[in-house]
């Protein structure tokens, strides 16, 4: 306990009670990735010309989605996580789009 | 005004009497709350270094994919769908029980937790040993980048039994681009999976001990916070490895 016990230093103020997730909710995730990896396996199987890998990324970022909400704890943390995990993945989307947008483009005109 | 200061005072007092201070708090936190929350904070800026890490090989992966599709169908239709299939249902069920684990430190049941830390444990191992089958079939194939590595397959697919569209000779050597990345994302991926067996082995036995069953849960969720991360890196591996460009069944 700190010496100078200060009020107004509220780190947390919307996180009152710390949440915890049931088992029960646990096993309909698990369900829902279940499902996801096998619609994934199946959806591979099916031609559907430029579309197979936009709805393999798709299925993986919903999974993932699912994983990062529930699993870990994401949707019941305090504004300052759920900022922190937006603020990851929002820069590594721009990076590799930028990237991408560079690289991808550097032979154009010349074939 | 020095009314309200006596007052404040006052409940400053109340409060450190109602303060239980638990035997994991540390003094520079102000709550138990807090502390929770700075070392979920902690684990979540590794998680995004971690991020970053492997996201430069999905970055390499993506523009190789888009540069070198031919070779990369081809080489991607020659991994074993079934395992890597069996392996992704395998680490989920990991990830489910270690969500378990945390529950059950949450709720402080003791016998629990280690249960569902052993069975967490033994579906990180079965996903490692279907690994290693799997890293084997590419080594009694030729398929490991480097001296071995056999492109007349891909430049001859029909006379080896395989119906793949035939590649031309410079096309066909771009095949190993694409297992050497096989081999460098699932290599590092499953490296991260044998550190988290470790750290599982020692958070058995302290959970064992009675380390988690009295509220204070930190290293079980932020290891739970790690073992996540390695389950969501491989739900993205699996669909971009493995089913690039299957042939309907």
């Amino acid at each position: 306990m700190s010496e100078y016990h200060d009020a107004m230093n509220v780190t947390n103020p919307e996180h009152a009670e710390h949440h915890i997730v049931s088992p029960r909710e646990y096993c309909f995730v698990y369900g829902a990735l279940l499902i996801g990896t096998i619609v994934t396996v199946l959806a591979a199987y099916k031609d559907m010309g430029v579309l197979n890998p936009i709805v393999a990324l798709g299925i993986a970022c919903t999974k993932a989605v699912i994983v990062i909400l529930f699993f870990m704890h994401v949707k019941y943390q305090s504004r300052l996580i759920k900022m922190t995990v937006g603020a990851g993945f929002f820069t590594f989307i721009v990076l590799v789009m930028m990237s991408l947008c560079d690289y991808m483009s550097r032979a154009w005109g010349l074939w | 005004m020095a009314n309200t200061i006596a007052a404040h005072h006052d409940a400053e007092l109340h409060e450190e009497h109602e303060h239980v201070v638990l035997p994991q708090h540390r003094h520079h936190f102000e709550t138990e709350e807090q502390q929770r929350e700075a070392g979920s904070f902690g684990m979540w800026l590794f998680l995004l270094t971690e991020i970053m890490f492997f996201g430069g090989m999905f970055f390499a992966y993506l523009l190789y994919r888009n540069w070198y599709y031919p070779a990369f169908v081809a080489a991607s239709n020659q991994l074993n769908v079934p395992e890597g299939t069996a392996n992704t249902v395998i680490l989920i069920t990991s990830g489910f029980f270690m969500a378990l684990g945390v529950w059950a430190a949450e709720v402080r049941k003791k016998g629990l937790l280690v249960v569902f830390l052993i069975l967490t444990t033994i579906f990180g191992f079965a996903f490692l040993g279907v690994k290693a089958d799997e890293y084997h079939e590419k080594w009694e194939k030729h398929h490991i980048p480097g001296a071995s590595f056999d492109v007349k397959e891909f430049i001859n697919p029909a006379a080896y039994g395989l119906h793949e569209e035939p590649l031309a000779p410079d096309m066909a050597q771009k095949t190993q681009v694409f297992f050497f990345l096989y081999f460098a994302m699932t290599g590092m991926h499953a490296l991260h999976m044998i550190i988290g067996l470790a750290l599982l082995f020692w958070l058995t036995w302290r959970a064992h001990k009675g380390d988690f069953s009295s509220g204070y849960v930190a290293p079980i969720e932020n290891f739970g916070l790690y073992w996540h991360f390695v389950d969501i890196v491989w739900l993205f591996l699996f669909p971009l490895l493995y089913l690039i460009n299957r042939h309907p069944l």
